[in-house]
């Protein structure tokens, strides 16, 4: 396996997790624009329309929309589709608490773009307590099926 | 976090275990804001009426039990207090009397009232409508708030000059036990200034018009702070209010500047106190267009299944253009028209006739809640008329539908005609 590149940041919520990444750079609007039972992003012209974060480390920008952001989360957290982390950009009522009812590590403040270092497929460990990302570039020729349906 | 004697107390559980819960869970989430300290808030507005579906994923229980594990984010059933400060319910899942419109069974109905008088007996106050400042909720300049729902929030900062967050159900509902919130955001001054200038190179007069300014707005700004300027006509609390809605839909406005209009700025100068903005917009004819077209995108046949007006819910001036504009035809027999308000608004159109009037063109004045929130439609509907860019972004995301976004007048032809033929002037 390749040397991972290290970021660091500021814990949000603690914990250590791993997973494959789901990335986007646009916001995410909760309620309304996610379905919790699936974990799928339902916004009509949102990049990730269609596609689950359940069991992904969901990297993004922020929170956007509806106050019910943390309701849609905590609805996932016990429907079993909830992300696996959390790393994003831009702090709000929305993220934090989103966050906290979540219950999954959660990182920000980190000291390099998460959006320009990671990529949808790359594997990445959370060390949220120690406000560590340790990303593992994905191998594309490794994983062709993977690679294949990701737009 | 800096906690106050009073905070301690809470939190080491002296004030019993569901205040201790909340408190705990305000910590957590001050401390993933990187907030220093709490600030004591006196008016709260959370949701916490909660439907069969939400029940069953929370394992059952009492509605103590689901209080606990959807408000208070406790696995473990607590005893909840009665609220420690004025507390009200936004708009819910269902309408407490036309629930049958909805497509409800008796049996969740009657779940969801449960749930209703669980809140009541708790001291909530049933508004049950996401516009609380339009029946008597209205907060002063500077008064500190924790309030759900990003319409109302960006409503009684911006226009208001109350000092509130966006805050979610987890915190509203801590906040009604402890009278606290996290001091961050919005409650601190500086937070408060404008970011972002924009020039308004268009004659923004119409409801429609200042639904297409704000979802433009929260498209490009996200959840800055923008002054607006070159507003022309000075806009009105309908105006405002789908405005700040739509700006809150797209992106997430939370708090915005008109000079002479909104609460906290005289001048752009002022709403930008004393620094220059990071960027100046521009928005004329080519954003007004390009707007209409997103909000539009999901429209494709002209047949019209429903009309949705109310979103915000309806003021009773709305409900009286709609009436004004219905001229005695009927709603054709193809499309439904209905129309959302505050309950305590709906005795108001009771009372002034305009009810009837409804029902006699086959239109329907609902309360309680609306087609987004609560999941319904009308069987068998594609597509659906808005006059509301907030309602357009979101119920065809959630529901699957169509969307058309219009004017009221746009609108109410459609419910007449049973087709859509409304179009950017």
């Amino acid at each position: 396996m390749r040397e991972p590149i290290v970021l660091h940041g500021r814990k949000v919520v603690g914990g250590v997790t791993e997973g494959p990444a789901l990335v986007t750079h646009q916001a995410i609007s909760g309620w309304g624009g996610v379905n919790a039972r699936t974990g799928t992003i339902i916004e009509t012209r949102h990049e990730l329309r269609g596609q689950s974060f359940a069991g992904r480390v969901l990297v993004f920008p922020g929170a956007k929309g509806s106050s019910g952001w943390s309701g849609v989360f905590h609805t996932a957290r016990l429907a079993g589709t909830a992300p696996k982390a959390f790393i994003f950009n831009r702090m709000s009522t929305k993220m934090a608490l989103g966050a906290v009812v979540t219950g999954v590590p959660a990182i920000t403040d980190l000291d390099r773009d998460p959006l320009e270092v990671i990529e949808t497929g790359d594997w990445v460990r959370v060390d949220a307590d120690r406000g560590i990302v340790e990303v593992f570039k994905r191998d594309p020729e490794a994983l062709p099926s993977e690679a294949s349906h990701l737009s | 976090m800096r906690l106050q004697p009073d905070e301690e107390a809470m939190l080491d559980g002296r004030e019993g275990p569901a205040v201790q819960q909340a408190m705990a869970l305000l910590v957590q989430y001050g401390e993933a804001l990187g907030a220093e300290r709490m600030v004591d808030v006196k008016n709260v507005c959370g949701a916490n009426i909660f439907t069969p579906a939400q029940k069953q994923l929370a394992g059952g229980g009492d509605p103590a039990a689901l209080f606990s594990q959807w408000s208070l984010n406790s696995d473990r059933p607590l005893s909840i207090p009665p609220v420690r400060v004025y507390s009200c319910q936004l708009i819910g899942p269902m309408d407490r009397e036309a629930w049958a419109v909805q497509g409800m069974r008796p049996e969740d109905a009657q779940a969801i009232l449960a749930s209703e008088a669980f809140s009541a007996q708790l001291g909530i106050q049933l508004m049950n409508t996401c516009t609380p400042y339009q029946v008597g909720n209205v907060p002063v300049k500077g008064e500190h708030c924790a309030w759900m729902e990003s319409s109302a929030v960006v409503y009684i900062n911006s226009v208001l000059g109350a000092r509130s967050n966006v805050e979610g159900r987890e915190s509203a509902a801590a906040a009604m036990l402890t009278g606290k919130v996290p001091y961050w955001g919005y409650h601190i001054p500086e937070n408060r200034r404008a970011t972002h200038l924009v020039w308004v190179d268009w004659d923004v007069e119409s409801v429609m018009d200042w639904g297409l300014l704000g979802y433009w707005i929260g498209e490009v700004l996200e959840d800055e702070v923008p002054v607006i300027d070159n507003i022309r006509h000075v806009p009105n609390l309908v105006r405002l209010k789908h405005f700040g809605a739509a700006a809150a839909s797209s992106g997430g406005t939370e708090l915005y500047h008109i000079p002479g209009i909104t609460a906290e700025a005289r001048t752009v100068e002022e709403a930008l106190q004393g620094a220059p903005p990071r960027r100046v917009w521009h928005y004329g004819a080519r954003e007004r267009r390009e707007t209409w077209e997103h909000l539009n995108s999901t429209g494709r046949d002209p047949e019209v299944d429903l009309v949705m007006i109310g979103c915000p819910h309806a003021s009773i001036e709305q409900i009286w253009e709609v009436c004004r504009l219905l001229n005695g035809r009927r709603v054709h027999e193809n499309t439904e028209l209905w129309i959302f308000t505050p309950r305590a608004l709906r005795h108001l159109a009771d009372r002034n006739g305009y009810t009837e009037i409804l029902e006699k063109a086959g239109a329907r004045l609902m309360s309680d809640t609306c087609p987004a929130i609560g999941q319904f439609l009308p069987k068998g509907t594609k597509v659906v008329a808005m006059d509301s860019a907030k309602q357009a972004h979101y119920l065809p995301a959630i529901m699957g539908v169509q969307g058309w976004f219009g004017s009221v007048a746009d609108c109410v032809e459609a419910a007449v005609t049973g087709r859509w033929q409304g179009g950017l002037q």
